[in-house]
């Protein structure tokens, strides 16, 4: 399989942490002035975002920084963990950061199964310990129209499923969010077919954009973004990044995914991030970056073209939305 | 109770400043940074919400006269829908100004291709004749029974209000389907022969 690197970025361009930060602030005093003294936000006024940054110490020092990670402001610590999108937390983008707390994640455990030569019950620690975390910078998109940057701690899916094993029937890896109502109060309503499903087609989920993560800006994830495991595919819309993975399951058919299988017409299995193919209920074609008054273009594959566009050479991307 | 002296102005100056706390509270919070990580969208979500709340807060009115026998709450009823009106206004505006911030093209986009833009638009068309002939001078020369027919059209704008939120939210329709019961009881409640049942006989 030919994968194109983006050989563009060099690890010397990668913005340290604290820079962003600082360019952050000074975004921010720029909208400041312009509206005056009543902009001193707490966290996002409708003109610019906050600059608080994750509270304690990096739970992974000494991080790698990858050549992946793109040179844009990350979104701030505080909106990346209070607006989040998890339904099985509540409906509102504010709800999960609310309930999440309920969640237990150690101990963890996930169950591998399907077309590979070691299927199991693996220990969330015994899952990590044979990879060497990284930092990746990635920009997020929300098929609501809705985008962040994110710095993420994660490993390439890639090498976990090179260590499982696929046997040469696996073409499609699926995965499956925590079940239990107990700890996520928003599974005791039937808003979605509960557990969520997503799934990535082997050459998708072997592509070295694909990330496994289990933190952000150097934490641990908090609950509420996907704690322990999460997974994060940066040219695909938000919601195929599935949270609280519990199982990975390889196919040989593809799977069906839940929001597709809620709502066909509006999501597909695809799911990539394209500017042409609207959602019936809004455009797809702009997007607003979190923290950011202007509404900016969406790009093809949320930027990411480059790297992954040969993976759907030759298909309908109006028909495989 | 014999009082000389008329209430309703007063419980009007206190109506009048409550019903302006939530547009106030939204506008605070949204330029000190205290509306969340989106307060574009939660400052227009917040007077969607309101604008649909004072909507049938109007048409509560008069169910609750027929059922009280109180004639005075009629004249509360300009008040709120003026208010939802105001606060519908809020709402399409900001969707106009900040959301896309006069992107025409895309907001020319939107109301052609998304029946819930669609919707919310004819909700708020039909709003408009009623905002402009609410005052009193209006109704004189429209006539009573020319007025009367005309401010019917609050009905159906409520009912496409309300399908416009249903057609917004994703897989959460609790909320929406809360309106379109309130919707639903409040317009049986104008059946002649319901509207008749709860008339308290004085």
């Amino acid at each position: 399989m030919l994968i194109k690197r983006p050989n563009a970025i060099r690890p010397s361009e990668i913005t340290p942490e604290s820079v962003y930060r600082e360019r952050r602030r000074f975004l921010k005093l720029g909208a400041a002035g312009a509206i005056g003294a009543l902009a001193l936000p707490a966290q996002a006024g409708l003109f610019g975002g906050s600059d608080e940054g994750p509270p304690g110490k990096p739970d992974f020092p000494g991080l790698k920084q990858s050549r992946f990670s793109v040179d844009e402001p990350a979104t701030s610590w505080e909106s990346v963990t209070t607006y989040n999108n998890f339904y099985e937390f509540g409906t509102g983008k504010e709800d999960p950061a609310e309930n999440a707390h309920t969640l237990v994640t150690d101990p963890w455990s996930v169950a591998v199964a399907g077309e590979v030569e070691k299927p199991g019950n693996y220990a969330f620690e015994d899952l990590l310990k044979p990879h060497t975390l990284e930092e990746r910078v990635y920009r997020m998109r929300c098929v609501e129209g809705w985008s962040m940057v994110i710095p993420w701690v994660g490993f390439p899916l890639a090498d976990l499923i090179r260590r499982l094993g696929p046997t040469s029937r696996a073409q499609y890896v699926e995965f499956t969010t925590l079940h239990d109502p107990q700890q996520m109060p928003g599974q005791r309503r039937a808003v979605l077919d509960w557990p969520y499903v997503e799934a990535l087609r082997i050459d998708e989920a072997m592509h070295p954009l694909t990330l496994m993560a289990v933190g952000l800006y150097g934490r641990e994830l908090p609950n509420q973004n996907g704690a322990p495991l999460r997974l994060v595919v940066p040219w695909k819309y938000g919601f195929k990044s599935i949270k609280s993975i519990v199982r990975i399951r390889l196919t040989e058919k593809q799977p069906q995914n839940t929001w597709n299988e809620m709502a066909p017409h509006e999501y597909g299995f695809y799911a990539n991030v394209n500017p042409a193919v609207s959602h019936p209920r809004w455009s797809q074609a702009r997007e607003r970056r979190i923290g950011e008054f202007l509404k900016r273009d969406t790009l093809p594959f949320n930027g990411y073209a480059e790297q992954v566009a040969h993976l759907y050479r030759g298909m309908d991307l109006k028909r495989f939305y | 109770m014999a009082n000389r002296k008329d209430p309703i102005p007063w419980i009007k100056a206190v109506v009048f400043p409550a019903a302006l706390l939530p547009t106030l509270y939204f506008w605070f919070a949204a330029l000190t940074g205290n509306l969340g990580a989106n307060p574009i969208e939660a400052l227009i979500r917040g007077h969607g919400d309101w604008a649909l709340r004072f909507l049938l807060l109007t048409l509560a009115i008069t169910p609750l006269r027929r059922l009280s026998q109180w004639g005075g709450i009629m004249r509360f009823r300009r008040m709120l829908g003026l208010f939802a009106f105001f606060y519908a206004t809020v709402h399409l505006l900001g969707y106009l100004m900040l959301d896309q911030f006069f992107a025409w093209g895309a907001i020319m986009e939107d109301i052609v291709e998304r029946p819930f833009i669609t919707v919310g638009m004819a909700a708020f068309a039909l709003l408009v004749p009623l905002a402009i002939t609410s005052t009193r001078k209006m109704q004189r020369r429209l006539g009573g029974r020319r007025w009367l027919r005309l401010h019917r059209l609050v009905y159906p704008a409520a009912a496409l209000a309300v399908l416009h939120f249903y057609l917004m939210v994703k897989a959460d329709t609790r909320e929406p389907l809360i309106y379109a019961l309130l919707l639903a009881i409040l317009l049986l409640m104008r059946l002649p022969p319901v509207a008749r049942a709860i008339t308290r006989k004085p």
